[in-house]
This record gives structure tokens, sequence and C-alpha cells, in this order.
């Protein structure tokens, strides 16, 4: 009786198991960085909101502080997002009658909140708290990003769990002198390691990476 | 003494130890996973169990959808997003207030606390407190006004009640008749009055189904007046309670729990104070009393006169003696109690509970008076509620005038009095006859059902009140919130009957205290000064105002006080009519936290029963058995019996209860409600349809039949079990100051060395927790307080069945002697926090790890709900959602939730996590101030509401915090210290103080 499979099959079956071996590896490997790129995490992507406000025209553009309008964000969890009336603060002098502020006008005038897409979103089994990350010398930029050159925000970094524990774990890295946690023009000195490590010490930071320090 | 670990026991099962019982507690596996040894059901349940995986594994790749933030428009100054604000309030129930501080999450009240400042608070609060803001977003709430189930606007109704009104302006309002439950509000009794001015033939009716008018009866027989009967428990060496619930039921308890409790430590084993406690159906008092003498309530009078003779009251007629072997052991109690009453002449105090007749009242006060205990330990005040009378006796003229038709106008102000009042009155056909019916509740219950208009009430976290404590003291009742639905609170209701329909409770209120005060403005009365605002901010604030008690008051003891006599005619067992400690009269029927919160002493949930004493139930010839499920979990199973008493009769479960007297039948009120609420349907029998006006509380001559039909009870005593083992240690006070090692002794602890990795250092904190078990009264404060706080789900009636419920925080129920009448034992069992933990090695996801500061952190989104942590933990604190038990539709709930704490979902193991949002909150506040947490800022929420402080948590680290020096001492053990698991929390033994006069 004949072969019914020749002799180079041999090597077709090899190749196939290698292949499989391939695909799944390939197929992990594409989930793997699937779920840490923008498209699944929003990481740098613009959002649409109701109003085209723009960070870089008032941060970088007017030089107003970041607690101007997120008056919260030393005393709690929350750096709060601003009222309309701050908005109509300045607006109700200045562009008072600009088209693109409308809304803001109407929300004001109807007592109607504006419903803000929201940029930064952590699951609702995380808790986060700004107060105390500001008051260690976690500077706003260091997760925001450079707000003064966004004209529509995104979410600078990923807000997976790696890049919390990132920085829990390595704290020396990434912290700033408390006077400078509002700047945005800061820039980390070439000896960051050495001015952390002091930071570390004097801030009594510590290196918090217990589940329920933020999951509670 | 030595103890013995099977000395303990939970049921009578577990006490006669039966090999069929072993076998079922032993059984590992519950019946519905042994359907699975069957091949084809096997098929199909790994067919199941694939598909399930897989959609799992889809389900988690799903990308999160864009929330919206929505900011206010105009943001108010003292709202700051992420902190919630406390405001001060008080909790009006059962003709007092207790005062309350509630936590409010950007203007949604989310949490209750006490009120330290409030004299009947005193920081602590009690279950129905803590439920309070589930009835707030209760969704079965009624919402709108309606005209016999249709929904008519606020000024139809204005309209038809006012045209009534001027038709009754001629008669002098002779057809018109309030009826409200029992009062405290200055400012609604000044509107009632008004009212009663304006039309002076109207009448004023009040029925509260288990008020304290025995005890104003009482009082106006020994006095000649209603006075208020104030206790300082703590000024009290010797307690003798008769049939009174002191420590855990009325208006009070709360205070008198923390003086007890203050007075029972055997650190100062000099002050510990000795309480004696005769009553029927057993209560929290008499499992913490030091001799409990099980007795029928009727025969409470005759104790009391026997007492009362003992102690020196002249006058008492004496006649009656009790029977059978047990009179020699009741006589030698009496002898001993009156002894030890006399050895502490004006530190002593004798209580008669509200259920005894006014007569049992009466020689209660005499015998303060003759142990000088008047103005030491009792204090007489004027009443706090407004014109106390004798609610049996106004509800009767009432329904009197209604069956004659003298009644045109009856406006019912809560209290549901078709449903509670007395089943002879026929409250609900009497009241047929009125022409025009308006009631004012919170739900659509059975009182709303037979009236023509139902005008909805606002809870009391959403209105405007006032309210007075125990002693007289005045709280301003704010809202925390704007009324939910078109609600009106009770002072905007009786503002129809004025000139101004439309005035809002805010200005009634006010209005009546710059009356009151005299401190309106010269040219307009209604308008306050500056002296007042400040002094309504104070007021405001503190939750208190300041100086407004009662002034004690001096009072003569009549000659004839105690000549009266109550004894009971006819034969037979007596009947014995409660109030539900979980729903009271009813008041909560619809509040699923109260109705799955295990009753004290029976530890039933979501029913009442027809309770008896074992002995009792087997005359009867009902069995009563604990069907067990793997071990830990299962039902009672009893059997439906009917009640006849006076020709009127109903049908409810049997159930024994130890301790309980022979040829008693307790029953509970609040349950068999059949309209007003989706969670109180089904639940229990209707006391009521047996309870008559001539026997509101006790009656004689009740007879029990068996019907044959067996009845599921949810009985949680068997779950959670720990199969003996010696949880809780009792020794008393001359074994404990003799040898106080004695606490330890039969138990073995290993050393601290056996472990094979190298043992973790806790720098920083070192979280714990002591118990103390001796001052616990089970009041079950602290388990809806976590269940608040902690957004734990109800899970209903089948779920508890199978042993699902998911309190964190249990109240462990154990006894010790003689089952006639034993001793019983609280402790309250939150995770262990081991530092060894069980749980944490057999996870295979590491969803359970241990922090730095030596917590049992649970990660509810690495859970994937094997179980195996469950299983491996030996004190069964760890509670797995088997099903979706969060409501996560409804939106009224959605509001109440505690916005730090994760909504947990199906599949989920979850437990007590020593409220880290709490430690966490207070660990940032004190970062940020650059300092350590300070002893006592963190309270977790069990902690927080206990009325005895029986709860302590704090830094171990830290040798001088209060936790580090209740976990010094001697009494101090860790339960299954034998295990090795080294929990944090620690319990303190029971010392109990015995008179060796009393005996066994």
């Amino acid at each position: 009786m004949p072969q019914i499979f020749r002799r180079s099959s041999n090597a077709v079956a090899r190749l196939s198991i290698l292949a499989v071996v391939l695909l799944v590896g390939a197929g992990l490997t594409l989930l793997w960085v699937l779920q840490r790129s923008g498209w699944y995490t929003d990481q740098r992507v613009a959002r649409e909101q109701p109003i085209q406000f723009s960070h870089e025209r008032h941060v970088g553009g007017n030089g107003i502080d970041c607690r101007y309008c997120h008056t919260s964000v030393e005393e709690s969890s929350s750096a709060g997002i601003p009222p309309v009336k701050t908005c109509m603060n300045c607006h109700s002098e200045v562009f008072a009658q600009s088209q693109y502020l409308k809304p803001v006008r109407d929300a004001f005038e109807s007592n109607r909140a504006i419903k803000w897409n929201r940029v930064h979103d952590l699951p609702d089994f995380v808790h986060f708290d700004h107060s105390i990350h500001v008051s260690k010398g976690v500077g706003c930029t260091t997760c925001h990003g450079q707000v003064d050159r966004m004209p529509l925000m995104w979410q600078e970094q990923s807000l997976q769990m790696e890049w919390c524990l990132n920085c829990h774990r390595n704290p020396d890295r990434y912290v700033r002198p408390r006077s400078a946690v509002f700047s945005v023009n800061y820039q980390a000195p070439p000896d960051q390691l050495e001015l952390g490590a002091r930071l570390v010490a004097d801030y009594e930071i510590q290196k918090l990476t217990s589940c329920s320090t933020c999951h509670q | 003494m030595t103890q013995d670990a099977r000395e303990l026991w939970r049921s009578l099962d577990e006490l006669a130890d039966d090999p069929a019982f072993r076998e079922r507690l032993h059984r590992e596996f519950p019946t519905p996973v042994e359907a699975v040894t069957d091949p084809l059901e096997r098929r199909s349940f790994l067919k199941l169990m694939g598909a399930s995986l897989g959609l799992a594994g889809v389900t988690a790749c799903t990308k999160q959808p864009v929330e919206k933030i929505v900011p206010y428009v105009r943001q108010p100054e003292e709202v700051v997003p992420g902190k919630p604000l406390f405001f001060a309030t008080a909790m009006p129930l059962g003709g007092a207030g207790v005062g309350v501080l509630v936590e409010s999450h950007e203007g949604r009240p989310t949490k209750v606390e006490g009120n330290p400042t409030h004299p009947d608070s005193l920081g602590a609060t009690d279950v129905f407190a803590q439920a309070a803001v589930l009835d707030l977003y209760d969704p079965d709430r009624a919402r709108v006004v309606t005209n016999v189930g249709e929904i008519r606007p606020w000024p139809t109704f204005l309209a038809t009640l006012r045209a009534a009104l001027a038709g009754q302006q001629r008669l002098r309002g002779a057809g018109l008749r309030i009826l409200t439950e029992s009062i405290s509000s200055p400012t609604l009794s000044a509107q009632l009055q008004g009212i009663l001015t304006q039309y002076p033939e109207a009448k004023w009716h009040q029925w509260d189904p288990a008020g304290r008018d025995t005890a104003y009866s009482g009082a106006r027989l020994a006095f000649g007046e209603p006075v208020e009967t104030l206790y300082q428990i703590d000024r009290a060496d010797v307690i003798v309670a008769l049939d009174a619930d002191f420590l855990t039921c009325g208006p009070g308890s709360l205070r008198y729990a923390r003086q007890f409790a203050g007075r029972r430590r055997p650190s100062e084993a000099e002050r510990m104070n000795r309480l004696y406690v005769a009553e029927a159906m057993p209560t929290s008092t008499g499992a913490r009393a030091d001799h409990r003498l099980p007795v029928k309530p009727s025969e409470v009078d005759l104790i009391a006169r026997q007492l009362a003779v003992a102690v020196g009251v002249a006058g008492v007629p004496t006649g009656g003696s009790f029977a059978g072997t047990a009179a020699e052991h009741v006589s030698r109690w009496i002898a001993a109690v009156a002894k030890d009453l006399q050895g502490h002449k004006g530190a002593s105090v004798v209580i008669a509970g509200p259920s005894q007749p006014a007569s049992v009242h009466a020689l209660a006060h005499a015998m303060n008076a003759a142990l000088g205990s008047v103005g030491t330990t009792v204090v007489y005040t004027e009443p706090v509620v407004t014109s106390p009378v004798d609610h049996s006796e106004s509800i009767k003229d009432l329904v009197a005038d209604m069956t004659a038709g003298r009644v045109d106008i009856l406006l019912m102000m809560g209290g549901n009095p078709v449903y509670s009042s007395p089943a002879d009155l026929t409250f609900g056909a009497a009241m047929a006859k009125v022409p025009l019916r308006i009631y004012y509740g919170s739900h659509d219950d059975e009182t709303a059902g037979q009236s023509h208009w139902h005008v909805p009430q606002s809870h009391f976290l959403e209105s405007w009140s006032d309210v007075r404590a125990l002693d007289g003291t005045v709280s301003i009742i704010q809202p925390l919130i704007a009324p939910l639905y078109a609600t009106r609170s009770p002072h905007e209701l009786l503002a129809v009957f004025s000139d101004t329909p439309e005035k809002s409770g805010y200005e009634i209120v006010r209005e009546h205290w710059i009356k009151t005060t005299g401190l309106g403005r010269p040219d307009d009365e209604s308008d306050a000064t500056p002296e007042f605002e400040s002094r309504w901010r104070r007021w405001l604030h503190d939750g208190v105002m300041e100086g407004t008690a009662f002034a004690p008051r001096a009072v003569t003891l009549r000659a004839d006080a105690t000549a009266a006599a109550a004894a009971l005619s006819g034969s037979g067992a007596d009947i014995q009519f409660r109030t539900d400690p979980c729903v009271l009269d009813g008041r909560f029927a619809n509040n699923g936290w109260l109705q799955e919160l295990p009753k004290p002493l029976t530890k039933l949930v979501w029913d009442n029963a027809v309770i008896v004493s074992p002995t009792m139930a087997q005359q009867i010839g009902v069995e009563t058995s604990f069907s067990y499920q793997g071990g830990e979990r299962g039902q009672t199973l009893s059997e439906i019996v009917e009640v006849r008493y006076n020709g009127r009769s109903v049908r409810g479960a049997l159930f024994p209860v130890v301790g309980h007297p022979d040829a008693v039948v307790t029953v509970h009120l609040g349950y068999g409600r059949r309209r007003g609420g989706s969670l109180l349907r089904g639940a229990g029998f209707d006391a009521n349809a047996i309870r008559t006006s001539d026997a509101l509380y006790v009656g004689r001559g009740v007879e029990i039949t068996r019907t044959g039909d067996g009845y599921s009870l949810a009985c949680t005593q068997g779950h959670h079990s720990m199969q003996g083992r010696g949880m809780v240690r009792a020794l008393t006070k001359e074994e404990f100051l003799r040898h106080p090692e004695a606490v330890h002794e039969g138990f073995e602890s290993p050393p601290r060395t056996l472990t094979l990795v190298p043992e973790y250092k806790y720098e920083g904190y070192k979280w714990g927790m002591a118990i103390d078990v001796n001052v616990c009264t089970g009041c079950n404060a602290c388990v809806i307080g976590c269940q608040a706080e902690n957004n734990i789900p109800v899970v209903g009636k089948a779920q508890v069945l199978r042993g699902r419920e998911m309190h964190w925080l249990r109240v462990d129920q154990y006894h010790r002697g003689a089952p006639e009448n034993p001793e019983t034992f609280f402790q309250p069992v939150p995770c262990q926090q081991c530092e060894n933990a069980p749980c944490e090695v057999v996870c295979p996801v590491n969803a359970t790890v241990h922090s730095h500061e030596g917590l049992n952190d649970q990660v509810y989104n690495r859970c994937v709900g094997t179980r195996y942590c469950s299983n491996n933990c030996p004190y069964k604190v760890r509670r797995f959602n088997y099903l979706l038990y969060q409501d996560w539709d409804t939106p009224s709930l959605k509001l109440g939730r505690n916005p730090d704490v994760t909504v947990r979902s199906r599949g989920v193991m979850e437990k007590c996590t020593y409220c880290v949002q709490r430690i966490n909150e207070a660990k940032i506040t004190s970062e940020k101030e650059r300092r350590k947490v300070r002893d006592g800022e963190i309270q977790t929420a069990c902690e927080a509401a206990c009325p005895t402080e029986a709860i302590v948590f704090g830094d171990l680290n830290d040798p001088q915090s209060r936790v580090s020096r209740l976990q010094a001492e001697q009494r101090n053990y860790a339960m299954l210290a034998d295990l090795n698991t080294r929990p944090r929390t620690t319990y303190l033994a029971v010392v109990r103080n015995a008179n060796p006069e009393v005996g066994a």
C-alpha cells in the first residue's frame, strides 16, 4: 500500500506546530499591545466637549493657575470641575457676546448644568485622592501632561495600574518641590534622582503599594 | 473555674449532641451540588460552566462608555466635591427624639451617626436611626396626593378640606377629629393647640400601638400626675428590671446602655453594678443580667408586690403566691434581690417595663421611694410628650364617636391605625362611617387604602421640625435634602387649618421659636432679631438647644399608690404582645435592612413567630429542627399553629426560644402587613388580629392547636457556625478577681515563633480592634451601621434560608447552662484581620492579600469567585455575591450609597475591611497636616454606632491607644488562637457580677 503522505509532510506537520505556537504568540502579543494602546486606554485621544474649551488658551495663553478653576484639588479627593459661575466670572465681561460661549450663558441663565464628557475615568473600584498627591509633591503635569498645549483635553497617561505602581514604587523619579506642583513650565532637573530622594525623605513619602491604598 | 469549650451551645440540637445532627453538620456539600453527581446532570453542568466561562471572557472585552461630569451652575460655598458634610438633626420615634449627625455627600444623606452632645444619643445610634437612610430612599414611598387612588393636585385637596372646615366653623369643630401618635414636638403641639382653640369642640386623639402610656398611667397612680421617669443608671449599684428591656428598647435606651456599660468594667471591679431581670420573653437586657428570672408576664406584678413588701413598702396587698417547684427558687430570688437593694439604699433602682400595667409601675415608684433612690438614681420631670393620655381609652372614644356618626372629618397623622389598632375596636369598619377621611402617612398602607385622601408624609431627613429628648432637651430637626417627592411635613399639613395654608415648615418652626424665646422684632413678631439668629444657628449647629432640659420635679407618693392589684383572671396560658425588635409596630416593615437583621435572641429574619418555651413546644407536639446544608447554613423547619385568644385566632409558625417561661406565648407586632410596600408582603402574621383593647400587652387563656402545615423560618442562629471551640469566655467576678488567668486556662495559644517564614515587622500603623463581650447588648446597631457604611445588599428570605446573608459583621449568640434559663452571650464577629490569614494562602488570583498595616485586603476587581478563601476561613466572615444582590437600577437607592466604597457585583467575595475608606481618609488628612493619626480619630462604622462602646478600634503600635490598653488587659483573648491565625480583632471575656445568695 502506497504512502498516503509524502515525506515532505513531516516538514509541514512540524511547521504547522510552529505556526500554531507563533499564531497563539502573535495573538497574545496583539492583545497585550491592544490593551495598552490608546484605542483601549483612550490615552492621547482628544475628547469632544459640549463647549470648545481650550486649556491651551486659558492656561498657556492667559496663564491662569490650575486652582482658579479646580478649586478643591488641595483639600479633597476630587480636584473639582468648575461651576458655570466660574466661567461667567470673566466671560460676563470678556467675549461676553461670543457665539462659542452661548451654551455657557444659556446654562447660567437657565440654571441647567453643562454636561462635560469625562476625560480621566478611573474604574469605579479605584479610589484616587488628588489632595494627598499634590501635598506630597506630585505636579499636575506629571499625570495630566502639558495641558497648556492641549486645545481639547486628552488623557496624557494610560491610567493603568502598572502606570500608578510605577510611581508608587519609585516616587523619587517623579516628585518635585511643593512650590512647583502647580507650575506647567516645570522641567525635571538633570539630578532628579538626587532631588527626588531628598524630597521623598523631606515629605515623608511612603511607597504605598498595598491593595487597599486605592481599592476600598 | 476551668472552662470547657463544650459548655457553650447555640441551639438545642447542639446541646443534645444528637449523632444525626452531627452528621448533618459535617456534611460538606449542600443539596444543590449533590445533584451534579448524576452523570447527565454533570454533563449539562459542564456545558453551562464552559459557556459561562467563554461568555465571561467576552464580556471583559468591552470598553467603558464615556461618562458625564455635571458640575454645579452655582456651587454652594460650603460644598467641596468629594468631602462629605455633617449636619445635626434628630430622629423622632416613639414620642421622643434621638440626636443624630447625618453625613451628606453633595446634598445626598448617606449615613447617620450619633450626636455626642445630644443627651439621648451620646454619640451612639440604634438600628432605626442607622436604617433611616434606607427609609428615606425607599422606592415604595407615597409620592403624590391621592383621592381614592387617583392622583390629585394639592390645591384640590386644600379646597376640599377648607370647604369641609368651613362647615365645621358653625359647629365649633364638633365633627372634627385628629388622630396622632405620641407627640413631643413643641411646634406641632402648639399647632394642635391652636386648632383646638379655633375649633373648641374638636377632639385630638392619640394612638401608639406600643407607647409609654402605661408608664404615665403608673406615675398618675403613684403621684397623681403623669410625670416622666428618668434613670441615672451610672449611679446605681443594683438595678432591678421588671419586664423592662431598658438597655435596647424605647427612648433613652442608648443613654441607659452607655451608663450601664460604664460600670461593667472588671478593671474597676468595685464599681461593677449588678443587674437583676425578671421577664418572660428573653431580651437583650435579660441576657446581660447577672441574674435573670424567667416568669410569666402576669406574674411580674406578684414579684413586684413581694419585692416591695421585702424592701419595706407599706400598704402593699399581698395575695397570690407562686405554685409548683419553682416557688422556692422565686422566693429565694426575691429575698436575695431585696437584701441587695436594701444594702445599696440610694444607689439602687427598680425599673418597670412599658408592657407592664400601671400598678407595677406604681410599685416600682414606691420601691424607689422606699430605697431613697429618688433624686439619685431616679429623677422625675414633667412629661416629654404633650398630653400623655391613655391611648387605649383615647382610640376607644374615637371609635365610639365614629360609630355613632359624630365625626365628619377624620385626620389621621401617621400610625397606620387600621392595621395597628386593637382588633375588638374594628377601627376600619367604624372609620367607614366618617364622610371625610384623610390619612397623612409615608406609605400607601392599610389606612391609606381605606381613606378618601392620602397626603404623603415627608421623611424626617427632608423636613423642618423639632423634638424633645427624654430629658426634655429640644433639638431642631433640619432637613438634609429637599423632599424627593411632593410630600409635606406635619407642620405644613396642619398649616392648612390656619390662615396661611402655604406657609413652609421652616417658617412655622422658626416662628414658633421666635415667639417662644420672645426674640422677635418689636414691629414684626415673626421677624427675628440678630440675637435669635445667632441662637438659631447655634441650635442647628449643635443639634440641641442649650438649657431646655426639664428641671427635676418633686413628687409625693400617694398613700394608696400600691393598693391596686392587676391580677389577671381566668386560667390557661398567658399571651404577651411585644413590638418587634426590628420593625417595631410595623412602621419599618418595608425596610430591607431591618427585615433582614437577625433579631436578638430569636435570630429570625423576615418573619415573626409564635414564640414558646422548648418544653411547651414539645407539649404542643411540634418539633422544630435545624436543617443544615454544608455545615454552616440552613433553615429552621417548623409548623404553622393556630393561636386562639378571646374568640379570635391567627396562624403563625411556632418557634421555641430557650429561656422563655412555660405556659406563655409571645407574639410580636409589626408583621402580616397587607399593604404599603413591596418587601412587607408575605412576611409573618398579623398579631394585631388577636390583640384586644383590654389586653394590649398581656392576656390569659390562649390556646394553641397544630395545623400540620410546615413552614421554613429563616433563623440565622445556625449559620456561620464555628462549631464550639470556646468562642466566648465567661467567669464570675469572684473567680476573675481571685485568679484572672482563669480566662486563658484550657486554651492553648501557639508561640509566636511557630512559623516558617520570618516575622513581618509592621512599621507605622498596626490596626487592631478589641470587642468587649462583657458589655455587648446584642442590639445590632453595629450590623446596620456596617451595612449602611459599606453598601451591603439585602438578599431576601429565600437567600437567607440558604445561608447567603451578606452582613459583614454578625452578632453570634451563645448560651450556657440549662435551656430553661441559660446564660446568653452576644459576640459581634467582623473579619478578624488575621496576621496569618488562612484565606490569603488559598486564593489563586491574589485577590485577598495583606496590607503593610496588617489589614487583610479584599480586591474585588481581582476576585474570580472561587470561594476557596471563604472555605478556609475559620471565622466564617467572608460573604459571597452568589447572585446580583445589589440593586443597580432603582434610582432612589443609588442616592443612598456611600461613594467611598465600591459597589460589588455578582461573583465577588467581600468582607469587613475595618472600614478602610475611613482609615485612608484619616491617614490622608493627617499626612496633609504633617502629623500621625490620633487615637480615636478613626472610628469604624460599628464602633461609632455602638451604644456601650464595646467595640474599640485603633493603632496597636501605639501603646497608649485605647485598643492597646484593652488588648493588654487580662480578659483579652483571641478567638481560635490555637490555629495560630493571630487575629488583630480580639475579645474581652465576660465577667458576671453574680450574687451567691441567689443560687442557680
